[in-house]
């Protein structure tokens, strides 16, 4: 049974969305995902000032198995990336809702959160998986 | 799906079972990068049941043979050697690759690849009937493969007391049996380390036994990091009917001396031989960021010079790795495909790690 915080909110291709509160959000994969991918190897993140439209593919995490695209859920401007991972891609292996986040996004006039899954439509989802 | 006989034992121990070559095997037991670092540093065990084991025998098994392999079974002059060969179609293509064990001038044993196994089966009776030889698969046998420095130290004491004194002293390619167990010290990881045939009544027992003796299960996805860290060729990836051994890396598999021995493929590669083999297989250590995968395209500038048919992450070297079919004159800077960047890398001699040791390096 993976880990599915109630506080997050979440898409269909497994990223995970933290309301900063301030206009910003921080994405992340969520532990179903890391799990499905397997040990984590190498991550290639966005760059700090790149505006993203909703749906984008702005980061790939590389696992031993295979690559995968990590989508924008929303509109903004990255306005942070975990630059650590760059050292421990294994972070989102072991954390994949803290010390695994992967960007920040300042969020467009337009973003809105509606469109995302809460915890409870998250889990239903994985469970249809 | 096809299961192996320790099936139960893999969901017991936690194998994330997945679908190979027809079987249900383990990809892992929780993290592949662990299970790799464990049979570099320590000991680990294979299934590898789902393998065929095809025992030869008859009069003229020896002759054969000496048409069917690429590789000469002449050279094995002692009880129990094993030789590595490709079996070939007659355009010079690889229908498998296998070792072939001599038990005597009439028996011959050999271990085929489980998704080739049918083909196989079928390309060998097609051959072996003008020689009266009977090519008997062993379905009746398990093979649990031990590997690591202190794999076979940790094997030993589990074996029939028979076999035991015989295992202790056996060379690297070389085995012992009694009749029905089989002790092989040869692998597919580039450490040292037994493959152990046994009847499937007796082979949750000794897996239990390893276990209980700190071997840890291994999945085919470290199988698959250790083959190519180690630079082993994967059939279907690295070469197959479509690919001779002289495009991958395989030439010093291939025996053509003597020059009277005409073996299954061999016009083909002397045809080959006489007009140039246009490609090699080359080994590629990734100098960018980034991790090589099979199919991506291998350019210098513009000109596009080859493909890879194994890549990965090699957890030994911390660094990515791959072999790779390049045109002959491919030099040893390169670039790489990788989405829509061109990631540099060098050509390297395999192996790129052995004995627990990486051997290249940035």
């Amino acid at each position: 049974m993976s880990d599915i915080p109630s506080e997050l909110l979440y898409t269909k291709s497994h990223e995970w969305v933290r309301d900063e509160g301030d206009g910003s959000v921080t994405i992340g994969i969520t532990d179903h995902a890391q799990e499905l991918l397997g040990d984590l190897v190498f991550v290639e993140l966005p760059n700090v000032g790149d505006e993203v439209e909703a749906g984008a593919d702005c980061a790939v995490v590389e696992s031993v198995k295979a690559a995968s695209d990590v989508y924008s859920p929303l509109p903004g401007e990255i306005v942070a990336v975990n630059e650590a991972l760059a050292e421990a891609p294994e972070a989102i292996n072991e954390s994949p809702y803290a010390e695994g986040w992967l960007f920040r996004l300042k969020l467009a006039e337009q973003a809105d959160l509606g469109v995302l899954l809460d915890a409870d439509a998250y889990r239903a989802l994985e469970d249809a998986d | 799906m096809k299961k192996t006989v320790l099936n139960p034992l893999h969901h017991e121990m936690g194998g994330r079972m997945v679908e190979f070559g027809g079987w249900e095997m383990p990809l892992h037991y929780g993290s592949q990068l662990e299970e790799h670092h464990q049979v570099r540093r320590d000991a680990g065990m294979f299934d590898v049941s789902h393998m065929t084991v095809i025992d030869l025998q008859g009069e003229r098994a020896k002759p054969f043979l000496r048409v069917l392999l690429a590789n000469d079974v002449d050279k094995l002059k002692q009880r129990g050697k094993a030789l590595y060969s490709c079996m070939l179609n007659e355009d010079g293509g690889v229908i498998d690759d296998l070792i072939v064990y001599y038990l005597d001038d009439r028996h011959y044993r050999l271990v085929v690849n489980a998704g080739t196994t049918d083909k196989d089966l079928a390309w060998i009776g097609r051959h072996a009937a003008a020689y009266q030889v009977e090519p008997y698969p062993r379905h009746d046998l398990a093979m649990i493969a031990v590997q690591g420095p202190l794999a076979r130290g940790k094997t030993l004491p589990l074996l029939p007391e028979a076999l035991r004194d015989a295992a202790a002293g056996l060379q690297p390619f070389q085995a012992a049996w009694t009749s029905d167990w089989f002790v092989a010290r040869t692998g597919y990881t580039g450490e040292d380390g037994f493959e152990v045939m046994l009847p499937e009544t007796e082979a949750a027992g000794l897996w239990r036994g390893l276990h209980a003796a700190g071997v840890a299960p291994i999945g085919l996805g470290a199988r698959d990091t250790l083959r190519l860290e180690a630079g082993m060729n994967l059939y279907g990836s690295d070469m197959d009917e479509s690919t001779s051994p002289l495009e991958s890396g395989l030439a010093w598999t291939v025996a053509m001396e003597p020059a009277e021995r005409g073996f299954i493929g061999r016009p083909a590669l002397e045809r080959q031989l006489a007009a140039g083999v246009t490609r090699k297989q080359v080994g590629l250590l990734l100098t960018g960021r980034g991790v090589l995968r099979n199919h991506q395209k291998l350019h210098v500038g513009e000109r596009e010079i080859g493909e890879i048919t194994s890549g990965g992450f090699a957890p030994t070297l911390q660094q990515s790795i791959a072999l790779a079919r390049v045109e002959s004159d491919a030099p040893d800077e390169l670039s790489v495909a990788i989405r829509d960047k061109r990631i540099p890398a060098k050509v390297v001699r395999p192996p790129f790690a052995r004995n627990g040791k990486a051997l290249v390096g940035a």
